[in-house]
């Protein structure tokens, strides 16, 4: 009997290094009441989205949602990281594509997904013209910052702006 | 079989290596059986894999079989290239679509009498650890992250401490242009190939705002059309890597881009380079590598000299520099870090009942701990979503859920990483 167990066990799958990293990151994410998470299916922990609600700053009475992909090959590679709505930042592209050094050029394994949760906060607190990837918007922000307001709030209630169709993000 | 395997040889054949078994030096092992204790286990018993038959693996192979090893095994996934052929001394225009590991084998048979390399054609994942205990050593000349550690994740996972022969020394060898690095890990007790995740030279990336805005290099137009326009504009089709159509379009996208930025330097062959992060591969850092790793398998199959503790680094970039030195292990490693509980407990106990039994252990210290098996979540103590997922496993046996000697993995704040329970039923 004992035979037989022991063959099982050498037969069963072993938990990934991955796997307990990604356990160990979501059990112990430590966010404000601005930022949730959702799994579409709570037994897949690699596939999730977040959502930012951010309380102060130009975005406010936003929801934004981003989703989350983690592969097998976390921490080693960052999570893949999109913003799933339509939204005007100067910092996230019309395509989802978002500008944060940690998602890229400055992941090290040693960070983790409360790092870049807080992050991809931080860019809503303070959007960074400096580092466009929605050139018009941060050249807006730069030159004219009422206007940049203006076009941020309207934005987020959806509709055209530009010839550009956004979604609606206004917080329910 | 020291018979068999001496019916190829002829005098004077290791007349070289001899010299070395025959008679023990200052420094060798007190456990070194001079004379023809060691040249039969080396010659007639040692059993050997070697792991990628690339531009490492080449020559891992060569060096193997001149050394006295008899008995080689090789797996590699990939065929040949005709871009291999400037390095990979193994293979010759005939062979390109062939899969290097059978034409590697078939060579070293042919050129090394007396030796059989046996070949596998396909993924490490393919084997068990039944395979992997066969092998005495096993040396890898991979260039991939993901395999390796996987590899080094399973041999540290077949280590039990009751069985010595469950220890597999693992030889690490890599390269990367001009640098390389050689190391030995022997599983479970030395640093691991996780526990250095961090160290790991990361290829270069260029910050996403910069691709699109402010192009200066080649690279960041290919970087363009690859990260921003391929999925803008192919919305539900992968990018293959492999695929010289997918190659094109990226190649010509890129072009326009340079020269709307009036950048030179956008080639068919740096587009490729570029995003499948190939880094040119130079033939003497093969050499020097393989032969590092090489020597230290001849030393811990022979215990003929002191093998090397741990890490062996080396710079070809600006002349020759190297520097040895231990690499530590570390404690929150999630592969040999971490400590693993053998727990036996009554097939009644809930889950709930043995939560608490792990929080009241004095000896682990734990609060609010997380546990999953390797296919499902059992309790997570956040995010509150999955908490609630969770929760009903609470009233359940744990016997419902886990099979006997299954492995559950325990994670808390309070622990340094994970710990890993054995779980045993009394009947
Ligand atoms: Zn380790």
């Amino acid at each position: 009997m004992k035979k037989n167990e022991d063959a099982a066990a050498k037969k069963k799958p072993k938990t990934s290094a991955a796997q307990i990293r990604v356990q160990k990151d979501l059990t112990e994410l430590d966010l404000p009441a601005t930022m949730k998470t959702n799994f579409p299916d709570p037994a897949d922990l690699l596939n999730f989205t977040l959502t930012i609600t951010p309380d102060e700053g130009m975005y406010k009475g936003g929801a934004f949602t981003f989703s989350f992909a983690i592969n097998t090959n976390y921490p080693h590679d960052p999570p893949k990281v999109k913003c799933t709505q339509t939204i005007y930042h100067p910092n996230v592209d019309l395509e989802g594509n978002v500008c944060l050094n940690i998602l890229r050029e400055d992941w090290k394994p040693v960070l983790n997904l409360n790092s870049v949760m807080v992050g991809l906060q931080y860019l809503f607190l303070e959007p960074n013209p400096d580092d466009p990837l929605n050139k018009e918007a941060a050249l807006e922000m730069t030159k004219n910052r009422d206007q940049f307001l203006n076009n941020v709030k309207s934005t987020m209630r959806g509709g055209y702006f530009k010839s550009v169709q956004y979604d609606n993000v206004l917080a329910r | 079989m020291a018979a068999a395997a001496s019916s190829s040889d002829w005098p004077g054949r290791y007349h070289h290596i001899d010299q070395i078994l025959d008679k023990p030096g200052p420094r060798t092992d007190p456990g070194f059986l001079a004379g023809d204790g060691v040249k039969d286990f080396l010659r007639g018993q040692a059993k050997i894999l070697v792991i990628g038959a690339g531009g490492l693996g080449c020559e891992i192979l060569a060096n193997l079989a001149l050394t006295g090893f008899k008995d080689i095994h090789v797996i590699d996934m990939d065929t040949i290239d005709i871009s291999n052929l400037n390095r990979q001394f193994l293979f010759r225009q005939k062979d390109v679509g062939k899969p290097k590991a059978t034409v590697a084998a078939e060579f070293i048979m042919k050129r090394v009498p007396g030796v059989t390399v046996t070949p596998y054609f396909g993924k490490i994942q393919d084997k068990d650890e039944e395979y992997y205990m066969q092998f005495n050593l096993v040396i890898c000349g991979l260039d991939s992250v993901e395999a390796r550690r996987w590899i080094n994740a399973t041999l540290v996972n077949m280590v039990d401490p009751e069985v010595p022969e469950s220890l597999k020394p693992l030889i690490d060898g890599g390269t990367e242009g001009f640098k390389g690095q050689a190391r030995v890990i022997l599983p479970g007790i030395t640093s691991c190939y996780e526990c250095s995740l961090d160290m790991l030279n990361k290829q270069t990336q260029f910050p996403i705002c910069t691709i699109a805005n402010t192009p200066r290099l080649p690279e960041h137009c290919i970087e363009w059309a690859s990260v921003l326009e391929w999925p803008r504009v192919f919305a539900d089709k992968k990018l293959d890597n492999d695929d010289p159509d997918d190659i094109d379009w990226l190649y010509k996208t890129a072009l326009n881009r340079a020269r709307e930025f009036k950048i030179e330097g956008v080639t068919w062959s740096l587009t490729q380079g570029v995003v499948k992060n190939i880094i040119p591969a130079i033939a003497s850092t093969n050499a020097i590598i393989a032969a590092a790793c090489c020597n230290e398998a001849f030393k811990i199959a022979t215990s003929s000299a002191a093998f090397l503790n741990n890490y062996f680094m080396l710079i070809g970039t600006d002349g020759v520099y190297s520097y040895t030195f231990e690499h530590e292990k570390r404690q929150e490693c999630p592969v040999c870090g971490g400590e693993a509980l053998d727990l036996a407990i009554s097939p009644e106990l809930t889950l709930e009942q043995l939560i608490e039994t792990l929080t009241e252990r004095q000896d682990i210290q734990i609060k609010k701990p997380s546990l999953s098996t390797p296919t499902k979540q059992l309790y997570l103590q956040a995010p509150p979503q999955l908490e609630q997922a969770t929760r009903p496993n609470l009233e359940k046996k744990v016997s419902e859920l886990v099979p006997p000697s299954g492995e559950v993995t325990v994670t808390a704040s309070t622990l340094p990483f994970s710990l890993s329970l054995r779980i045993a039923y009394t009947s």
